[in-house]
C-alpha cells in the first residue's frame, strides 16, 4: 500500500491540516483570542531546534559515536537554566524596539548600522542555507525510499537525473509556497506569526509522537527490552566502543565544546530567535517553557541509541545507511502504518525547520540587506510611492523563493558529499560567530560598531577557512592539497591544524580560533575609542532593558516633525489604512486630540520609527524617519547628560518610593500608639468611674443607717448595735478599699516597698492558713494541706507574700457552700521555681472571665442575684505582686467543679545559699 | 520579590551542577565499560544527571517557598 499515489494524499493531506491549523491561529489571533498564548505551546514551538538532522541524522551519528549525539541537546538543556535572565532580556529588548531578527537586534543595538545589518544577514544565510539543503535531502531520500518499497534500496542520487523530474525540486517548489503563505500574508508592524507557530508547535508533537513510537517498536518489539539490545551488542566486539565511553575522535574537550557550541546555536540560530523571541506572546510563559523544552529534548533522545544499535545489529553488513534506520527498520518488519507514521515525523520534522528559518531569513534579507540597497540607490522611487507595502511583501516572497531554491541548488550540487553530510554542526558555527556581540551587546555598553563589525568579520572569515572550506575539500571541490599542506603550501595555515594546533577535533578546533578571532577583534576594537551618540543611546536601551524606565529613546530626541508627515510616511510601509488606525491608537492613548497636534513630539517619532522598524528594520526606519523629520544632532556629552539625568531621576523616584514606605510605616506606628493611648484613657475613665462607684456603695449604707439611728431614737437597742454593727464593717471595708486602690497605684507606679528577704514558703503558708482558719471554720469547710518539708528558700517580702496568700484563701472561703466546701492548698517543687495551689470546690469561672478577674474592679459572677463582696482588688493586686517576684499568677477552672488558683516563684539563687550552708555544715 | 530572586538563584544553581555533571571531569569517572541494569554506565549516567537537571529547574520555576 506505500506506493507514491498513497505517499503524496498523505503528504497532501497533513500539509492541509498544517495550513488548516495555522489559518485557525491566525484567525484567532486576529479576534485577540490566541491559541498560542500558553507555556506548553511555546516550548513546543521551541523544539523546532530538532531537525531531520535529529530525527534521521541523531541515529546516524549514534551508530557512529555512539552517545557522542548527545551534547548537542545537553548545551540547550543548560542555556535554557539561564533562559530566564538571557532570553528574557531578549524578549524584552525585542518587544520595546520591535526588532524582528537577529540581524536587526545587532544592527540596532551598535547605533542602527545598516552594515553591520546586511553582514549578520550575510552570515546566516551563508550559513543556514546547506542546512536547509540537508533537509530537502532528507525529505527526498525518505521519498525514495518509500518508492522502492519493499525493497530497501539506498537512494542514490545520480546528478544526471534532470531537474524536471526531481521530485525533492517539487518539494522545494512546495514548501517556498507554504513558507509564503503562512509567513507573508500580510505585513505585521510586530512581525508576528501566530498561525505559523500553532502549525510548527503541532510538527513538534507529531514528530516526538512518531520518534518514540519507533523508539519502542524497536526497543520492544523487535527486541526485548534495553538490556536485551545491549546484551546483544556484548556479542558484536566491533560494536562495542558506541555503548561503553565517550568517542575517542571527540574526547572531552570534544564533548565540551558541543555543549557550548549547542548551547549559542539554541540562542542565536535564526529560527530559534523567531519562535523563542519574536513569537513570544508573554515572557511568563518562558518559566515553564525553560523546563518543558529540555524535557522534550530529552525524551526524543531516549531511543536514539537503541534505534541505531538495532539497526546496525539487524542491517549487519546490508550496507544500510544508518541515517535512514528510523525508516526502514520499520520497512524491514512490513510495518506500513508505522513507517508512514515516521515519514509525516520526519516531514514534520524538515518542513517546521524550513519554514520557519526561511520566514527568519526573508525578514532578513528584506530588512537589513535589500531595504538598505533600495535605500542607497532608489531613495527617490521609494520617496514618490504612496504605498509601499505590497513592495515589501514581494521583496520577502522573493526572498523566500530564492532562499530556497538556493537551499535546492546546493542540495543538488553536494548530493550525498561531506559538505552536507557534516553541515549541522557547520551551521551552528557559523551562528555561533553572533554570540560576542549579541551577549556583549546586552551586557556591556563599551561595546561599538567597529568592534562588532571586525569581531563578527574575524570570526566568519576563521569560520570558513577552518571549517566550511575544509568541508568543500573533503568534497573533493577544493584540492586535497589545501587541507595536507594549507594554503600555498605552508604547513603553518593547514586550515584544520592552525598554527600547528592539533589533538583536538575540528569543530573545537574551530570554535578555539573562531572565538579567540571574534571576541578579541569584538573587545580590542571597541576599546580603540568611546562609543558614539548612536552607539551610547542605543547600548542604554539594551543594557538597561530589564530596569523599570521609560523609553530612553524618546528622552534623546530632539527635533522637528510633523504629525501628518510622519502618518504618511508609515503609512506608505504599513498601507494608509493600518497607519491611521495606529495614529489614532496612540492618539486616544496619549490623550492627544485628533490632527490637533500639527507638530509632533519626540515620543511620537518614536512611535512612528519603531512601527517602520516592524516593517523595515530599525537601521532603515532611523533613515526614513530622518527624511522627514528635521533632527538637530545632540553630541555625546548632551546624551551622557541626558542619560546620567535619566538614571538619576531613577534613584531619586527609587529614594522617594523608599520615604513613602517608611513614612505609611510611620504613620501606621502612629496610629497604632494613638489607639493604644486611647484605650488606656478609657480604661483610666473605667477605673475612676469604679472606684468612685464602689467608694459610693459603703458611702450609702453607712449614710442610711446613721439617718436610720437618728431618726428614730427610740429605736431598740438590739436593732441599734446591730446597725452600729453594720456601720463599722462598711466604714472598714472602705478603708480597706482606699487603702488597696492606694496599694495598687504605688506597686503599678512601681514606688512600693519591697522588703526581699530568704524565707521558707511553708512557713508562710501556715501563717496566712491560721489567719484565715476562722473563715473556713464558719463556712464548716473541710480544709486539706499538703506541704513538704525541706523545700528550698525563696526571695521574697513576707508580708507581699502573705498578703497574696490572704488575698487567694480569703476569695476561695467567700465561694464555699456552707457545709460541703472543700479547700486545698499544695505546695511543690518544679525544675527551679516553687508551685503554690489553691482549689476549691465552688461554683468555678467560666473559660471567658478567667482572665477577667485579674481586672481591676471586675467581680465576675451573676451580679444580678449575688453579688459577691470584696473589693475587686485583692486578685489583680496578687498578681501585680507575684508578677513582681518573678512569678506567675493564674487560674484554671471548669465551670461547676471549683476553680484552682496557682501561683510560681523562682528560687533563690544558689549562689546565696551556698555560704550559709557552708556556713551551717 | 524575594520568591523571583529565590528563584533565580536555583536556576543558576541548577545550570552549575549541570556544567558540573556533563563535563570532564566527573563524566570520565563513569566512563567505563560496566553496566548497570543491563545498560551502559555512561549512557545510564548522562541520561540520571539530564533528568536531575531538568527536574532541578522544574523544582526551582514551579516549587513553592516556604
Amino acid at each position: 500500500m506505500l506506493d507514491a499515489p498513497v505517499l503524496i494524499a498523505v503528504s497532501l493531506l497533513y500539509l492541509g491540516l498544517l495550513f488548516a491549523v495555522a489559518w485557525w491561529g491566525d484567525k484567532r489571533a486576529d479576534q485577540g483570542r490566541s491559541i498560542i498564548a500558553n507555556p506548553t505551546i511555546y516550548a513546543l514551538s521551541m523544539a523546532v531546534y530538532c531537525t531531520t538532522w535529529t530525527f534521521y541524522g541523531s541515529v546516524g551519528r549514534a551508530a557512529v559515536s555512539g552517545i557522542g549525539f548527545l551534547p548537542v541537546y545537553l548545551g540547550p538543556t543548560l542555556v535554557m537554566a539561564l533562559g530566564w535572565f538571557v532570553l528574557l532580556k531578549m524578549i524584552r529588548i525585542v518587544k520595546a524596539n520591535r526588532i524582528t531578527s537577529i540581524a536587526d537586534f545587532i544592527s540596532s543595538r551598535y547605533g542602527k548600522s545598516h552594515l553591520l545589518g546586511g553582514l549578520v544577514t550575510i552570515i546566516a544565510v551563508v550559513g543556514i542555507i546547506p542546512y536547509i539543503a540537508l533537509q530537502l535531502k532528507a525529505v527526498s531520500s525518505t521519498v525514495s525510499l518509500f518508492l522502492s518499497y519493499p525493497e530497501i534500496v539506498m537512494p542514490n542520487r545520480s546528478p544526471t537525473l534532470p531537474v524536471a523530474a526531481d521530485i525533492s525540486f517539487y518539494i522545494a517548489l512546495i514548501l517556498a509556497a507554504f513558507t509564503i503563505v503562512f509567513g507573508t500574508r500580510h505585513l505585521d508592524a510586530t512581525e508576528r506569526h501566530e498561525g505559523m507557530v500553532a502549525a510548527i508547535a503541532l510538527e513538534s508533537g507529531v514528530k516526538l509522537v512518531a520518534f518514540i513510537a519507533v523508539g519502542v517498536f524497536v526497543t520492544y518489539g523487535l527486541y526485548d527490552g534495553f538490556g536485551d539490545i545491549f546484551e546483544h551488542v556484548e556479542t558484536h566486539p566491533e560494536l562495542r566502543h558506541l555503548t561503553s565511553a565517550i568517542p575517542s575522535g571527540q574526547g572531552y574537550t570534544g564533548w565540551f565544546a558541543l555543549i557550548m557550541l549547542s548551547a549559542m546555536a539554541v540562542l542565536f540560530l535564526p529560527r530559534q530567535f523567531q519562535v523563542a523571541v519574536v513569537e513570544n506572546v508573554n515572557e511568563a510563559h518562558l518559566k515553564r517553557a525553560a523546563w518543558l523544552f529540555p524535557l522534550y529534548l530529552l525524551l526524543i533522545n531516549l531511543f536514539v541509541l537503541p534505534i541505531a544499535l538495532g539497526g546496525l545489529l539487524h542491517f549487519s553488513g546490508q550496507g544500510v545507511d544508518a541515517d535512514t534506520f528510523v525508516l526502514t527498520l520499520p520497512m524491514s518488519q512490513r510495518q506500513e502504518g508505522l513507517a508512514l507514521l515516521v515519514f509525516i515525523g520526519g516531514l514534520s520534522a524538515g518542513t517546521g525547520m524550513v519554514i520557519v528559518e526561511t520566514i527568519a531569513l526573508s525578514t532578513m534579507v528584506c530588512n537589513d540587506l535589500v531595504m538598505p540597497l533600495l535605500l542607497r540607490h532608489q531613495r527617490e522611487t521609494l520617496e514618490e510611492a504612496r504605498d509601499l507595502s505590497g513592495l515589501l511583501l514581494g521583496i520577502r516572497r522573493g526572498a523566500i523563493v530564492a532562499i530556497l531554491l538556493l537551499g535546492y541548488l546546493y542540495f543538488r550540487l553536494a548530493g550525498e558529499a561531506y559538505a552536507l553530510v557534516a553541515i549541522g554542526l557547520i551551521s551552528f558555527s557559523a551562528v555561533a560567530q553572533f554570540a560576542p556581540a549579541m551577549i556583549g551587546g546586552m551586557y556591556w555598553r563599551g561595546g561599538t560598531r567597529g568592534g562588532a563589525l571586525a569581531g563578527l568579520s574575524a570570526g566568519f572569515l576563521v569560520w570558513g577557512y577552518t571549517l566550511l572550506l575544509p568541508s568543500f575539500a573533503k568534497s573533493g571541490w577544493l584540492p586535497d592539497g589545501f587541507l595536507t599542506q594549507g594554503v600555498f603550501g605552508m604547513e603553518l595555515l593547514r586550515p584544520q591544524q592552525l598554527f600547528g594546533l592539533t589533538g583536538i577535533d575540528e569543530i573545537s578546533h574551530c570554535l578555539f580560533w573562531s572565538f579567540l578571532a571574534n571576541i578579541g577583534a569584538y573587545v580590542g576594537v571597541s576599546l580603540l575609542r568611546p562609543p558614539e551618540v548612536a552607539e551610547a543611546t542605543q547600548a542604554t536601551v539594551f543594557v538597561d532593558a530589564l530596569k523599570e524606565s521609560g523609553p530612553i529613546g524618546a528622552v534623546l530626541w530632539r527635533g522637528r516633525a510633523k504629525v501628518s508627515d510622519l502618518q504618511e510616511l508609515v503609512g506608505r510601509f504599513l498601507g494608509p489604512t493600518k497607519a491611521e488606525l495606529a495614529f489614532a491608537g496612540y492618539a486616544r492613548r496619549h490623550g492627544v486630540g485628533e490632527g490637533n497636534a500639527l507638530e509632533a513630539d519626540a515620543r511620537l517619532v518614536q512611535f512612528s520609527e519603531s512601527l517602520l522598524a516592524g516593517a523595515i528594520g530599525s537601521a532603515s526606519a532611523r533613515v526614513m524617519v530622518a527624511s522627514v523629520a528635521k533632527e538637530e544632532p545632540l553630541s555625546i556629552d548632551e546624551v551622557m547628560h541626558i542619560l546620567d539625568e535619566a538614571s538619576q531621576l531613577r534613584t531619586y523616584s527609587r529614594e522617594l518610593e523608599r520615604k513613602s514606605r517608611e513614612l505609611t510605616a510611620a504613620t501606621l506606628e502612629l496610629q497604632e500608639a494613638n489607639e493604644r493611648l486611647q484605650e488606656l484613657d478609657r480604661v483610666k475613665d473605667d477605673i475612676m468611674s469604679s472606684v468612685t462607684h464602689e467608694l459610693r456603695t459603703p458611702l450609702t449604707s453607712i449614710r442610711a443607717f446613721s439617718e436610720l439611728l437618728r431618726d428614730d431614737p427610740r429605736m431598740h437597742l438590739a436593732d441599734r448595735v446591730r446597725f452600729l454593727g453594720l456601720i463599722v464593717s462598711e466604714a472598714e471595708r472602705l478603708t480597706r478599699l482606699i487603702n488597696q486602690t492606694l496599694d495598687l497605684a504605688k506597686i503599678e507606679s512601681g514606688r512600693a516597698d519591697w522588703n526581699a528577704c530568704e524565707l521558707d514558703l511553708k512557713e508562710v503558708i501556715e501563717q496566712s492558713m491560721a489567719a484565715t482558719s476562722q473563715l473556713f471554720r464558719e463556712k464548716e469547710a473541710h480544709v486539706e494541706l499538703d506541704l513538704p518539708d525541706n523545700l528550698p528558700l525563696i526571695l521574697a517580702d513576707r508580708d507581699r507574700l502573705i498578703q497574696v496568700m490572704l488575698n487567694l484563701l480569703s476569695n476561695a472561703a467567700k465561694f464555699l457552700t456552707p457545709g460541703s466546701g472543700r479547700v486545698r492548698v499544695a505546695l511543690c517543687r518544679l525544675a527551679d521555681q516553687l508551685e503554690v495551689c489553691v482549689a476549691d470546690n465552688g461554683p468555678g469561672i467560666r473559660p471567658e472571665d478567667q482572665e477577667l478577674v485579674f481586672e481591676k474592679f471586675r467581680q465576675v459572677g451573676d451580679t444580678m442575684t449575688a453579688k459577691p463582696s470584696g473589693t475587686g482588688l485583692g486578685l489583680p493586686i496578687s498578681r501585680r505582686i507575684v508578677e513582681h517576684l518573678g512569678g506567675r499568677l493564674w487560674v484554671e477552672s471548669v465551670p461547676g467543679e471549683g476553680a484552682t488558683f496557682r501561683f510560681t516563684l523562682p528560687l533563690a539563687p544558689v549562689q546565696e545559699q551556698a555560704p550559709a550552708l557552708a556556713a551551717g555544715g | 520579590m524575594h520568591r523571583r530572586i529565590l528563584a533565580g538563584d536555583r536556576l543558576i544553581a541548577a545550570f552549575l551542577v549541570g556544567c558540573v555533571l556533563f563535563n570532564y571531569p566527573l563524566l570520565s569517572l563513569f566512563d567505563r565499560p560496566t553496566e548497570i541494569f543491563g545498560i551502559p554506565l555512561v549512557y545510564a549516567y548522562v541520561f540520571c544527571a539530564w533528568i536531575a537537571v531538568i527536574g532541578l529547574m522544574a523544582w526551582a520555576i514551579e516549587g513553592r517557598i516556604r
